[in-house]
């Protein structure tokens, strides 16, 4: 498939007086993916969304939308973003019809397009039956899916979601997972959060930012095979004897981790089925072997805990 | 798309009490003053018919009428300028017009359009009192008019004040109370300027009140339209400049 890059952002810099808030971040997000952007809070993520989305100006960098250069020509590329700040721009006083009526109108929705528009908005979002209710007196949740129904109205190539899920309740949530997936096979997503599970539920490729900088950018399924470690764990009923597992071809190391419990370390293939057999030989009783999976939340951890101590040991 | 965003601000409006209540309160207060100047022309009217060259019922009834209404309009601009843009940063709404494909420009001309609109519906309210007038007598038209344009320059310029000082703060009521400020200021400039002599051909120019005596007057002097343009096109910018300058700072 011909993929075309729908952002591309390179080296972009933007600093809050003397702090440095993002810190030449450089990426690119093709056509059907779902980028996952995650970060601990004031790392960075929402700073680099509104500079994409033209709310803030960058001190430095530059970020083409769609090829169209952002601050050259300002409205030809804001013209191919959808965008759905933390907290949703909607406005209390309008009725949901209303409000997405005049939201077409500021995206130079043609006239006649516009009943289309906004009934699909509204069918993509389950905004149907509160469509002529007020937005003020509607729920958090319905109000977070009236913020998303605004950023896809235009059917933008690029859609900028900033924490969607938030004050979502479960079933919402997997509506609205549902509704990314959908859009992301023909436009390209950029998504914030905090919840890990949603970034391997929804997303394409996932990039970690920390502290302004990208510390992780990989591909979903790198990242699987990245997750999906070269170890074995194992835990018996009696103790084992740690040179015997050793001598077990493709076992290139043993870590005891309790009495009973053992983590094996492997380079090519899965010895599983070894362990099995020299476990069962000398009857230690087997309780558990399994793959040590990492998970994402570990890889998450890592990136950004070990830096913050490292950062506080250098400071001290 | 700048229209888009005036009849947006417009119809907003309606949607709040206090443009309801601004738009009755003042009805109210100027019919009363408007009757009371009519009784008063009917006490004198005998007395008048006498004299020589007698101020008629469009300067004895309309002008003051019109001159209150400069006035009170200082009052009550600011309680409907301050929500423009101060009420959008307040709930974070400014974002989805600066995201939209749609100049900063067009978007401070079209909130200033859509205030603009409101003040003439005021104005078109209040003057159906005077032009109720013709029913039982003549007026002075060249005069109503020029003094009725007079007073939609003048609201140009409290509009763009408004809209500016709207941009500088996310609280209405500090919004509307610098625009009063503001406003009152350049109302009473030149209160001061007997003394030096100099001084006070500036300060009488940069007086609001004193370019509106003229069309009060049935003059239609071109100094004065410029004036209120300059200054409702110098505030424009202003507000412009200030949004541009918050893309920056954050």
């Amino acid at each position: 498939m011909d993929t075309k890059i729908l952002i591309a952002v390179d080296e972009l810099c933007r600093y809050y007086g003397h702090h440095l808030a993002v810190d030449a971040i450089s990426f690119e997000l093709a056509q059907g993916e779902v980028l996952g952007f995650l970060g601990p809070n004031g790392a960075g993520k929402s700073t680099t969304m509104q500079m994409i989305s033209g709310n803030l100006a960058p001190s430095g960098g530059r970020i083409a939308i769609n090829g169209i250069d952002l601050l050259d020509r300002p409205r030809l590329a804001k013209a191919e973003i959808g965008y759905l700040p933390e907290q949703p721009p909607v406005y209390p006083d309008l009725t949901v019809r209303e409000y997405l009526a005049y939201c077409a109108r500021l995206h130079r929705v043609g006239k006649t397009h516009r009943g289309g528009a906004i009934s699909r908005a509204l069918r993509r979002c389950g905004l149907h039956g509160v469509e002529t209710r007020l937005i003020g007196n509607l729920s958090k949740g319905y109000q977070q899916r009236v913020g998303i129904a605004q950023a896809i109205l235009h059917n933008p190539a690029v859609v900028i979601l900033d924490e969607p899920t938030v004050g979502l309740d479960p079933n919402q949530i997997r509506d609205i997972r549902e509704l990314i997936r959908e859009l992301g096979q023909s436009h390209g997503i950029i998504l914030s959060t905090h919840i890990l599970p949603e970034v391997q539920a929804t997303c394409t490729r996932v990039q970690i930012i920390h502290r302004g900088r990208l510390v992780f950018a990989e591909s979903m399924q790198a990242l699987q095979q990245r997750l999906t470690g070269k170890a074995l764990v194992l835990e018996t009923q009696s103790a084992v004897d740690i040179t015997k597992l050793q001598q077990i071809a493709g076992v290139s190391a043993v870590e005891p981790l309790a009495s009973r419990r053992a983590r094996l370390l492997f380079d090519a293939d899965n010895p599983a089925a070894a362990v099995a057999a020299c476990v069962a030989a000398h009857d230690w009783g087997l309780v558990e072997l399994a793959l040590d999976r990492q998970s994402l939340e570990q890889v998450f951890v890592e990136l950004t805990c070990n830096e913050d101590g490292a950062a506080q040991a250098a400071a001290a | 798309m700048l229209f888009a965003i005036a009849s947006r601000e417009f119809r907003n409006l309606f949607l709040s009490p206090l443009a309801w209540s601004i738009m009755a309160i003042l009805q109210v207060i100027l019919a009363y003053l408007f009757l009371s100047q009519v009784d008063r022309y009917m006490a004198f009217q005998a007395r008048l018919g006498g004299m020589e060259g007698a101020p008629g019922v469009t300067d004895f009834v309309v002008s003051p009428l019109l001159q209150t209404v400069g006035f009170v309009f200082l009052l009550v601009a600011p309680a409907i300028t301050m929500r423009t843009f101060s009420d959008e940063r307040r709930n974070r709404t400014l974002s989805l017009l600066i995201s939209a494909p749609v100049s900063m420009s067009d978007i401070v001309l079209g909130k200033f359009l859509g205030v603009f609109l409101f003040f003439l519906t005021m104005l078109a309210m209040i003057a159906a009192m005077p032009l109720s007038l013709y029913a039982g007598t003549e007026l002075d038209t060249g005069k109503l008019l020029a003094g009725l344009l007079g007073l939609a320059l003048l609201l140009t310029s409290f509009a763009a004040v408004g809209v500016f000082m709207s941009t500088l703060t996310e609280q209405p009521v500090v919004a509307a109370i610098s625009s009063f400020g503001m406003l009152l200021l350049l109302w009473i400039i030149d209160w001061s300027g007997d003394s030096h002599q100099e001084m006070s051909g500036l300060l009488a120019y940069l007086s609001l009140q004193n370019h509106l005596g003229s069309f009060m007057k049935g003059l239609f002097s071109t100094t004065d339209v410029a004036y209120y343009l300059l200054v409702s096109a110098l505030f424009l910018i202003l507000a412009i400049r200030r949004l541009d300058q918050q893309r920056l700072t954050g």
